[in-house]
């Protein structure tokens, strides 16, 4: 076996063996998952434990349905509610849960690093469904697997991402991702959006979405949270439309067998144009939630794998 | 009469810029002679070469008295500066009350001068509760014994207010001390923008920032004349302003931390919260141009910037985490590494860190010369060792240099000729 992780805290550390040993597992599942019966064993007797110290819905869900699938106990625990605001720290969070034996711990967190943190002070596998402005490690392997199924490949493809790219997980963990897979990454957006120093990121950046669309394979758009629309990092939102909202003109400029990629939720209007993103020629954003199970079934099946060895060893 | 002679010690002179193998008398708490060449006879102690130096001079050292008593004491800190070669510890006022009123400096000093084997020189707020409302009783906090006035690294923000003080301090000829930040920009920041900070998704403020700051600062000196010491410069671009400030003649020193000098901000590696320091750590080209202007004499002073931290306050995530780092008895071995680096001179390093301060300061040390207080330390530069933070002397272990291999070991401490740490012969 080739994927030797213990915890999936991101991208980074991960080999690009161990993401293609994923992504195939990932695509059996898909499998399963289209059919009438979609459940199996491969976890049965674990406890996975989803901690969000953010509001999700869509992602929560979807981890929570890969664990039943795969027959765990899942919990479901929103921290926003409960220990921070009696004034817990988050390792004490961790060790208290600890003290339950969890198996898999799900953790989501306002801060960059606070997942690494806790998996130091935890001995299950931790799965990082996001942390601050860091990562966002599922979401980019569910963006690989959707871009492998359309386009049969991770290599060689150009690929633009759109939007927030500066307060955006997800932009990190998909270059990241699409970079060890050598492909070609651009960078699209206002320069107030676009990080410090990316331009050493090994990636293109581009202030106008014409220019940076041209040619490309796949078009992610990020969301603009609304929070930023103010006149902080863009002045508004029409502005902001006008300049870097996905539409049939500018999306004109990509390949003509272009996919069409949104994380989700999206903001109608404002990064993408409705029409486009309903477009089943172009949008593969529902294909994208699909995956997004599957992917986190093939995560969660093989740090269990990794989990068993490990405690056999000891 | 006490004397104490110390030969066959390699003396370094950081005024005259000299290293000599020699001999040093001390009689009654003074340096009563300097004199190469090696004598015998009884009660002379052979020092077998290891370097004798005036002892350090620290700016900027948080003493957690009163408020943070858990974090560090007078006693604490004091054990923890002789154990580094510190013989004067010059503390900050960003205590809680903050040190702006004479009464309680008056308490800070007889809190030290009970507990602390080393000396103390306290500094006092600039503003009252540091605020950066109103300014403190500049007059009577300089009676009361304030060796200069600073509201640590809170910048403040209302430049009419700094100005006043500015003028009024100036008036009386105190030492304003300030950290050059533009709060604007630096709000939230825990580490220096650029590849490294975006990789790792933390909030991050631009090197520029400082030197916005200083740009202020200098503007504020040039208008009222007073006497001025910015606390830390780390950054490249920085320098040219705190050069044209000098080369115009105005009173302005510069100082910087000796984690600024010795680490970078990759350090920081997988946000580990112990190399959290506040300005961030900076770039490689900054560290090494910082490093550069304390060669050139450009940067005056180095310090340890020793802000203890509580285990809970850094066992947080990176955002969270508070900033800070111990520094009293690392100082010597990290500044060792610019020696073995052949960076700087050891009369270069103790220039910085013992001649520029005390002088600054208008303290007597900081002098290897016949009239000086016997404050010194001596040392070998090339005993290596691995740090075990567990056997610092100082409340708090917040040391980037856990487990770091360092060469340079301090042998024994003298404050006024009196043996604070170590042992010799």
């Amino acid at each position: 076996m080739t994927f030797r992780a213990h915890h999936l805290l991101g991208i980074e550390p991960l080999h690009p063996l161990e993401i293609a040993t994923l992504l195939d597992l990932a695509d059996d599942y898909v499998g399963l998952n289209r059919q009438q019966e979609k459940h199996s064993d491969v976890l049965a007797g674990l406890t996975q434990i989803n901690m969000f110290f953010e509001n999700s819905t869509r992602t929560q869900a979807s981890f929570e349905l890969a664990g039943k699938r795969l027959g765990a106990d899942v919990m479901n625990m929103s921290m926003q509610a409960s220990s921070i605001k009696k004034g817990e720290t988050l390792i004490d969070t961790a060790l208290t849960l600890n003290a339950m034996h969890p198996d898999l711990l799900v953790v989501r967190h306002p801060h960059s690093g606070a997942v690494d943190l806790l998996s130091q002070k935890v001995n299950c596998a931790v799965l990082n469904a996001g942390d601050g402005r860091h990562e966002h490690p599922t979401q980019a392997l569910l963006d690989a697997l959707t871009i492998r199924r359309a386009k049969g490949r991770l290599h060689r493809l150009t690929i633009a991402i759109c939007g927030d790219i500066a307060h955006s997980r997800v932009a990190r963990s998909n270059i990241l991702l699409l970079g060890k897979m050598e492909s070609r990454i651009r960078l699209i957006g206002p320069p107030t959006l676009i990080p410090a120093g990316a331009a050493d990121w090994g990636v293109e950046i581009y202030d106008d979405m014409k220019e940076g669309l041209r040619d490309c394979d796949v078009v992610m758009m990020l969301r603009l949270q609304k929070e930023r629309m103010d006149g902080g990092f863009i002045p508004s939102e029409r502005e902001y439309y006008h300049r870097f909202g996905l539409d049939a003109e500018k999306l004109g400029y990509a390949r003509e067998d272009a996919i069409v990629m949104h994380p989700g939720p999206m903001n109608r209007g404002v990064e993408i144009d409705g029409t486009i993103a309903d477009d089943i020629n172009r949008s593969v954003i529902q294909e994208q939630v699909e995956m997004g199970v599957a992917v986190r079934m093939a995560a969660m099946d093989l740090l269990a794998r990794n989990l068993a060895e490990a405690r056999a060893n000891v | 009469m006490s004397v104490l002679t110390l030969t066959n010690a390699r003396l370094i002179d950081p005024e005259a810029g000299t290293e000599t193998l020699g001999t040093l008398t001390i009689r009654d708490g003074i340096i009563a002679s300097v004199a190469a060449g090696i004598v015998a006879g009884e009660g002379v102690v052979d020092c077998r070469g290891r370097c004798l130096a005036p002892g350090i001079v620290d700016i900027g050292v948080k003493v957690g008295e009163p408020g943070e008593r858990h974090k560090e004491s007078f006693r604490s800190a004091g054990r923890a500066a002789a154990a580094g070669g510190v013989t004067t510890i010059v503390t900050r006022a960003d205590t809680n009350p903050s040190i702006d009123t004479p009464e309680v400096l008056e308490f800070v000093t007889r809190r030290a001068q009970q507990d602390s084997p080393v000396r103390i020189a306290p500094m006092a707020a600039l503003t009252k509760g540091r605020q950066g409302r109103e300014m403190v009783e500049i007059g009577f906090l300089l009676d009361a014994g304030a060796v200069a006035f600073s509201d640590g690294d809170t910048v403040t923000t209302d430049t009419k207010v700094l100005s006043r003080a500015f003028t009024y301090a100036r008036g009386l000829d105190a030492l304003v001390m300030a950290h050059p930040q533009e709060p604007g920009l630096s709000a939230g920041a825990a580490v220096t923008s650029g590849m490294f900070a975006s990789l790792r998704g933390l909030p991050a403020v631009s090197p520029m920032a400082e030197r916005m700051g200083l740009d202020r600062d200098l503007a504020l000196v040039e208008m009222t004349g007073v006497k001025y010491h910015a606390d830390q410069i780390t950054t490249r671009r920085a320098l040219p302003a705190l050069a044209r400030a000098k080369e115009s003649g105005f009173d302005v020193t510069a100082g910087t931390s000796i984690h600024h000098l010795t680490l970078n901000q990759l350090d920081v590696g997988n946000y580990r919260t112990f190399f959290k320091v506040k300005p961030p750590l900076r770039s490689e080209t900054d560290r090494l141009a910082v490093v550069e202007a304390v060669a050139s004499g450009l940067i005056d002073i180095i310090c340890s910037m020793h802000t203890p931290q509580d285990e809970e306050s850094k066992r947080l995530p990176f955002e969270e985490a508070a900033s800070g780092a111990v520094g009293l008895e690392t100082l010597l071995p990290a500044a060792m590494r610019l020696y073995h680096a052949e960076l700087l001179s050891l009369p270069q390093l103790f220039r910085a860190m013992s001649r520029n301060p005390a002088r600054r300061l208008g303290l007597p040390g900081g002098r290897l010369a016949a009239g000086a207080p016997a404050d010194l330390v001596l040392f070998d530069p090339d005993a290596p060792f691995v740090l075990d933070r567990a056997t610092l002397q100082s409340k708090s272990r917040n040391t980037p240099f856990d487990g770091a291999r360092m060469e340079g070991k301090v042998l024994a401490t003298w404050v006024g000729g009196r043996l604070v740490h170590g042992s010799v012969g």
